[in-house]
């Protein structure tokens, strides 16, 4: 074989190479990716029906309620504006609590409730996962607008 | 007082990184010999004031010196003595003192052994790891100074995060950083080459152990990572796919594919342009991760400071570095001769292929770790990229680099013989396949995926013993790199065959639970006995008994616990294990749920072992292959070793 030959087969298994990948990591992509909705944004339908996606805000007070089986829970999750049910079934991890902040991944279920396949809350007693804040903060300026627009709240 | 000198070592050890990176770097340039002489006391020097300092801080941590505000944020009185010098390492401020000791060690090492280096290239090497130390050391004395006073002193700490009062927060941590800084000596053979416009053989000969020394550490730092999130975070998890973990696999990706073209460069001459990339990428994606990590722009375990100045000050460095690297590389880099040629089937080509598949797999890795920040730092949306991503990204990208590592140690440098090869490895290939066929039969249950798994482990396997075997043969001794390259290759192989068999027959439970209570999974029958109260050191916890048992006979009594650290006071899951060659049981504590019952999620995890021995034989191999004796002949004897390299290439070429 030619040097030229040589090169050039190496050239298309290159380009060939980084198609495959490009075909891998955008299909990947596609199915993977995980959206986050805030309470607010789900009560406001923007949350698709039939998709994997996360939720998240603060554990609401006194919410959390568990079935008889012992395993299955229910808690509300809050971003101060709206809420959201959730039930989720298995172990929670060990910082979940009342009051703090949390991610729920799953899917809405036809009952309205969200139905997590996966609770996350983090390592830290202080911290809040940053999906979680960023609701809670985003409720908090809507708000804040709000009472520009309408002053004395008329609603 | 302690403090305040550790604070003036660091000043110290400042001034005199600035004095080496610019008096050696100067003196190599314009050819000043006092100046070049510089370059090794002056590293040894900066090593001895760096090591004072972070003796000055675990002294703090020690005794109890809560008039520091690191101290007293991390630590407590009532911690056990090895968590309080290892919680040194537990803060921002302590792991970047950890970094810059890891770095001032290297240099160290490279100023003590390498007699045999031209005084101008060592002091061109050292310069540039000083100037990164002058980075980092500036980092630390202006931003996060881990011996800031805390006035009035805090009459006790805040204690170290529950999670990291663990033996992997002794180990993992200084052996993670070991490989990720260990790549700033390949970084700065590199630059040193570049600058020099002496880039050959003999380069790569010096920088190969180096390399692989790092990497092996990066290796055992990575493996001890995923073994302890495995039995601490209480998830039975080993491998999350977590940027922070990103942060660390990327580096290691290519660094593998870095230690394969290093290997061509020294052997055969060519790849050079391929090989200096590589370490300049390689050690970028170490700064990078250190950003990622450090800055907190990502929020996980690892991360601490959420300071914006902070991040800024990584940003920009790493700007500099990456920018003013790639911008020499590009100017220079022309300049280097071409290497030998070399057939289409040939073992260069074979590592030219797997080192482009390692590095279009990190692209894809890195891809999928920053495009969530991307997308949130442009306000387009919040998402998250999970393991699927990676999971199928990853293994098919990975998938066609264990065939080609399986053949490539069994064909010749520059023209392979295919006909040969085929003879070579019929054995290998048909032992795979049947062994990748059937072996599934025997966990009941038979999936395509699981076959295909086996199959590359196999043949990466059998392809080793078939090169062992073939130099065994042929009575030529086997070098000790040769034997520590077949090891790893053949580690990869167990490490292929943990994780698919991990992944295939893995089975978990999660249940509510009273005493006498008994449940089955996978052949094992579990009964819980009941939780009683015991106390720790620091932690009070509710342990459980649970009684694991298989056709009547107790394998194991296992005691998970939940424990309440008294100073955090978060509740902390503390997982049991019995390990086995083929399987382990891992069972943790869930909530109590009323009455005596708790929630208990039980795992059976086939051959979970084999994951982290396969790193191990990895690091080995990797360990044999830096200490091979040709580098410390090669040490003794500069000029035979060039010589020799140089009548190598010729009649490659010829």
């Amino acid at each position: 074989m030619k040097p030229r030959h040589q090169r050039m087969i190496a050239i298309a298994a290159g380009v060939a190479l980084i198609a495959i990948a490009a075909a891998l990591v955008l299909n990947a992509f596609q199915g993977n990716v995980v959206f986050f909705f805030s309470p607010s944004q789900v009560a406001a339908k923007e949350a698709p029906l039939d998709r994997t996606f996360r939720v998240g805000g603060m554990v609401e007070q006194g919410s959390l309620k568990r079935r008889a089986d012992g395993l299955t829970v229910d808690f509300v999750v809050t971003d101060t504006a709206k809420t959201i049910p959730v039930v989720y079934s298995g172990i929670l991890p060990d910082l979940f609590k009342e009051g703090k902040g949390v991610v729920a991944q799953g899917k809405l279920g036809p009952d309205g409730a969200f139905h997590a396949s996966e609770v996350l809350a983090k390592h830290d007693e202080n911290y809040m996962p940053p999906e979680a804040a960023h609701a809670l903060s985003k409720a908090e300026a809507d708000r804040a607008a709000k009472s520009v627009i309408s002053p004395g709240g008329t609603r | 007082m302690i403090p305040e000198i550790g604070n003036f070592a660091l000043i110290v050890a400042l001034a005199i990184a600035l004095a080496q990176a610019a008096l050696s770097l100067t003196g190599a340039a314009r050819r000043i010999p006092a100046f070049v002489a510089v370059a090794r006391p002056a590293a040894q020097g900066q090593f001895v004031f760096v090591a004072a300092a972070f003796g000055c801080l675990a002294w703090s941590f020690y005794s109890n010196d809560f008039s520091v505000l690191n101290v007293a944020s991390n630590s407590n009185s009532s911690l056990p003595a090895a968590y309080r010098i290892a919680a040194t390492w537990g803060s921002h401020e302590g792991s970047l003192l950890l970094w810059v000791l890891m770095l001032s060690a290297w240099m160290l090492a490279v100023s003590v052994f390498s007699g045999s280096l031209p005084a101008d290239m060592l002091a061109r090497i050292l310069g540039v790891m000083g100037l990164i130390n002058v980075g980092f050391l500036s980092f630390m004395l202006f931003t996060s100074n881990p011996f800031d006073r805390l006035l009035p002193a805090a009459a006790d700490g805040r204690d170290l995060n529950p999670l990291l009062q663990d033996i992997g927060m002794i180990f993992h941590p200084p052996m993670l950083y070991m490989g990720y800084v260990g790549f700033s000596v390949a970084f700065a053979f590199a630059i040193a080459a570049l600058l020099d416009g002496r880039l050959d053989a003999t380069w790569a000969r010096w920088s190969r152990p180096w390399t692989t020394a790092a990497w092996v550490f990066l290796t055992l730092g990575i493996a001890l990572g995923s073994w302890w999130a495995y039995y601490e975070l209480g998830w039975g998890g080993w491998w999350f796919w977590d940027p922070v973990e990103n942060a660390s696999f990327m580096p290691w990706l290519i660094g593998t594919a870095l230690i394969h073209s290093l290997a061509v460069t020294e052997k055969r001459g060519a790849f050079k342009a391929w090989t200096v990339l590589l370490a300049i990428i390689a050690f970028s994606l170490s700064l990078l991760g250190t950003f990622l990590v450090r800055s907190g722009v990502l929020t996980s375990v690892h991360a601490f400071a959420t300071d914006p100045k902070r991040g800024i000050f990584i940003l920009a460095f790493l700007a500099v570095v990456i920018g003013g690297s790639l911008a020499l590389y590009a100017w220079r880099m022309n300049k280097v001769a071409p290497g030998a040629r070399f057939e289409l089937l040939s073992r260069e080509s074979m590592l030219l292929a797997n080192s482009v598949l390692l590095v279009v797999a990190c692209a894809a890795v890195l891809l999928g770790t920053l495009y969530p920040l991307f997308l949130d730092a442009l306000g387009l949306g919040k998402i998250s990229v999970g393991p699927p991503y990676f999971d199928s990204v990853f293994a098919p990208l990975m998938a066609p680099a264990v065939l080609l590592a399986g053949i490539g140690p069994l064909l010749a440098w520059r023209k392979g013989d295919g006909a040969q090869l085929a003879r070579r490895l019929r054995w290998a290939a048909i032992v795979a396949l049947i062994g990748a066929l059937f072996l599934p039969l025997a966990f009941g249950r038979w999936a395509a995926l699981t076959s295909v798994g086996l199959l590359l482990a196999f043949w990466i396997i059998s392809g080793a013993v078939t090169a062992f075997i073939i130099r065994y043969r042929m009575k030529t001794s086997m070098s000790a790199a040769f034997f520590g390259m077949l090891l790893a290759h053949a580690g990869i192989g167990v490490f292929i065959v943990g994780v698919t068999l991990v992944k295939s027959y893995e089975t978990e439970r999660d249940l509510r639970m009273e005493p006498g209570d008994t449940a089955m999974l996978g052949g094992y029958s579990f009964r819980f006995e009941g939780v009683r109260e015991v106390r720790g050191p620091n932690y009070a916890a509710a342990r459980g008994a649970i009684t694991v048992q298989r056709d009547g006979e107790t394998i194991a009594r296992l005691a998970p616990e939940k424990r309440t650290y008294f100073v955090q006071r978060n509740p902390m899951t503390e997982a049991a294990i019995n390990a086995g060659i083929s399987r382990d049981i891992f069972v943790a504590l869930g909530d109590a749920v009323g009455g005596d019952a708790w929630t208990v999620r039980i795992h059976i995890k086939p051959f979970i072992r084999w994951i982290w021995f396969g790193c191990l034989m990895m690091a080995f191999g990797g360990l044999l292959a830096a200490s091979d004796r040709r580098y410390r002949i090669a040490a003794r004897r500069p000029e035979d070793a060039s010589a020799a390299d140089a009548t190598l290439i010729r009649s490659g070429a010829a």
